[in-house]
């Protein structure tokens, strides 16, 4: 478990729009090991989807990866050409869209968009492809696959569409998954099942995933490690136990004191006050300044914070962390 | 909660006709049982959440109550009068007195506003329609509009694309309680909104109510935001009401097999929670061709045990008015 996989370096990448520079991701560090999956964490607008795109460099324009290191297993991704880069996208890290209605191609067949990949990446005949696919198809729970792979993604439910997309991204064994939101499309119930699906998939092929999501929920109960993100910057990153038992940044605990619990009925539910900021011109200093109750005048609006390690293997990006520890310690969640 | 039923909802149906178009003339083939025979009640100050995954009717419930769509059969009382009787009638001065007690927050705040228009347009073209103050009052009407729902005066010359969408969502509330109304139907009001911004609105509904006493409304698919604002929940399956409970009692003891599921499907945040997680086989069937008997019998772990098939179960009160339609609880 402790061999790095991925380990991404101050990436930034900005969007150069006709209303200014638009700083997406903005300095972001994240580590993910063998067989571990990571929960991306954050709101809309936090750079969670395009940090997940720039692992694959395929950020849309005005979209740019403008600075930083993307290493996966030793080679920096950053510095590969396109046609390097084909060979890595499907074969050794692999993309689930959050909307499988629009990540699906209308006009092909399951079997067609499944083999397209397997014989791009592997070197097989079209009937070996095939059988393939119905393996895939089964690995991922679909009933009457020789069937089913040759009907269109419109004649699909949704759960079934998200299954078809995973089956998609599995086809060549990736090492590392990214899960854009896999679920939030879904209906609770068929969230449940993907969720399911996507876990236990991870324990028979061992592979590491990062799943990106904005719903704490989902995180707990998948993920190892958790990394929280806010306007393009890393605030938090520890193990899942740790964030949600002992969150040090003011963010994570505020995100996870706004969440109406099911257990648990209060009076009033905690705010975070104002709006994500804008991007283009974000806040000076830490980021979440003017949203933290915690901020302090002076020290918090002077420079961006760099994330620390705290604790053994907890990176916080707050200056005040420990002092707001004392201050106010996290009353946890019951 | 003991006020006055304001709703009163008796056998409401809603049949979307399938049609097929022939060359010389158009006929129909099938309906899309939407909603299909539900009765609930709400009482004056109240909030009844009305639960259920994608294509469960919740909408069309909702759209059927203000008459957006009119229902195919049944009825439903507002403030005792019958409301499709009144909507029916051509009498346009009762019709827009009935619309003026019933408002209606839609999902999405970036498709529900126009764009072409201010702020101080949007909230004051209720008060114009429905002559409800004043011209000279109105301008005052609308500052306190939205100080109401916690935006500032001068937001009021700005164009909706100028606002975030839980500011957005505030100017949709604002526009609903212009008129005061009596009844507000609020249809996933925090869906579309971020986890921080989502609490913002939730506390804001219920400030309203309470200062108010409005009655709610509450459309969700989000079973820990009803938990938190609604005081009575209906769960909702394929167009039929399966359960119907207060909501402690609900959350607390769920009784019908697909609410269980339904709540232990709800992912936890937290890394060690235990629990049995009951996984639904299947989908939703097609309310085109809905299964016979209880609708969620395809997919029940306890169907075969019961006559499932042959009984379409009714609600029954199991005791501290928590009904449930289920042959396996009501035995």
């Amino acid at each position: 478990m402790t061999k790095e996989l991925l380990e991404i370096e101050n990436l930034k990448t900005y969007f150069y729009t006709w209303a200014g520079i638009v700083k997406a991701v903005d300095g972001v560090s994240l580590k993910v090991r063998e067989g571990e999956t990571l929960g991306l964490v954050g709101e809309s607008g936090s750079g969670k989807s395009v940090t997940a795109l720039s692992i694959l460099q395929i950020v849309p324009r005005p979209g740019k990866i403008i600075g930083g290191s993307i290493s996966y297993r030793g080679e920096n991704l950053l510095e590969k050409t396109e046609a390097e880069m084909q060979s890595v996208r499907g074969k050794e890290i692999a993309y689930v869209f959050q909307d499988p209605a629009t990540s699906l191609n209308p006009v092909f067949t399951i079997a067609s968009q499944l083999t397209e990949v397997i014989r791009r990446h592997q070197n097989c005949t079209k009937e070996e492809a095939l059988k393939k696919t119905v393996e895939l198809l089964k690995l991922v729970e679909i009933p009457d696959p020789e069937i089913k792979m040759y009907n269109y993604p419109h004649q699909l439910s949704g759960g079934m569409k998200q299954r078809i997309a995973v089956a998609r991204a599995l086809s060549c064994q990736p090492n590392l998954l990214l899960a854009d939101e896999p679920t939030t499309a879904l209906d609770v119930t068929i969230q449940a099942q993907i969720l399911d699906l996507l876990k236990s998939l991870k324990q028979q092929l061992k592979m590491a995933m990062i799943l990106i999501t904005h719903d704490m929920g989902v995180v707990a109960g998948v993920a190892d490690r958790i990394t929280v993100l806010y306007a393009g910057r890393v605030c938090e990153s520890a193990s899942s136990k740790t964030i949600f038992r002992n969150p040090l940044h003011p963010y994570t605990r505020a995100l996870l004191e706004a969440v109406p619990s099911l257990v648990l009925r209060r009076e009033k539910l905690k705010v975070i006050p104002g709006a994500i900021p804008n991007l283009i011109e974000p806040p000076v200093g830490c980021r979440f300044n003017p949203r933290c109750e915690f901020a302090k005048q002076g020290l918090c609006t002077a420079e961006l914070p760099e994330l620390a390690e705290l604790e053994p293997d907890h990176y916080v990006a707050c200056v005040r962390a420990r002092e707001i520890e004392k201050e106010a310690p996290f009353g946890g969640l019951r | 909660m003991n006020g006055e039923i304001v709703l009163d909802v008796r056998h409401l149906v809603k049949h979307y006709p399938i049609k097929s178009k022939g060359i010389l003339m158009t006929k129909q083939v099938d309906s899309v049982r939407a909603v299909d025979d539900i009765s609930f009640s709400v009482r004056r100050g109240e909030t009844f959440g009305l639960v259920g995954e994608s294509g469960c009717g919740k909408t069309t419930t909702a759209r059927t109550i203000l008459s957006l769509d009119p229902p195919t059969s049944g009825e439903i009382y507002f403030e005792g009068e019958e409301v499709s009787r009144i909507f029916n009638s051509k009498n346009k001065a009762a019709i827009l007195k009935l619309r003026r007690k019933m408002q209606y927050v839609f999902q999405n705040p970036y498709a529900s506003l126009d764009p072409r228009m201010t702020v101080a347009d949007i909230i004051t073209e209720p008060l114009i329609i429905h002559g409800h103050i004043s011209k000279e009052a109105r301008s005052d009407r609308l500052y306190e509009l939205l100080r109401l729902v916690g935006l500032e005066e001068y937001h009021a010359e700005r164009y909706p694309h100028e606002f975030s969408g839980g500011q957005r969502q505030r100017i949709c509330i604002a526009r609903a309680l212009a008129v005061e109304p009596d009844l507000l139907i609020a249809d996933e009001p925090v869906a579309s909104l971020d986890v921080s911004v989502r609490a913002q609105i939730l506390n804001l509904l219920r400030e309203l109510q309470q200062k108010f006493n409005i009655t709610y409304v509450y459309i969700s698919h989000d079973l820990s935001t009803v938990r938190h604002i609604c005081h009575r929940v209906a769960v909702m399956y394929l167009g039929k009401l399966v359960e119907v409970a207060d909501t402690d009692e609900l959350f607390d003891s769920p009784q019908h097999p697909y609410t269980q599921a339904l709540l232990s499907a709800i992912p936890i945040p937290d890394p060690e929670a235990k629990r049995s997680r009951i996984t639904l086989p299947g989908e939703v069937p097609s309310p085109i061709n809905p299964p016979k008997g209880c609708r969620f019998q395809p997919r029940c772990i306890y169907a075969h045990e019961y006559n499932c098939i042959e009984h379409m179960p009714k609600l029954v009160d199991v005791g501290r008015g928590h009904l449930v339609a289920c042959e396996r609880v009501c035995k």
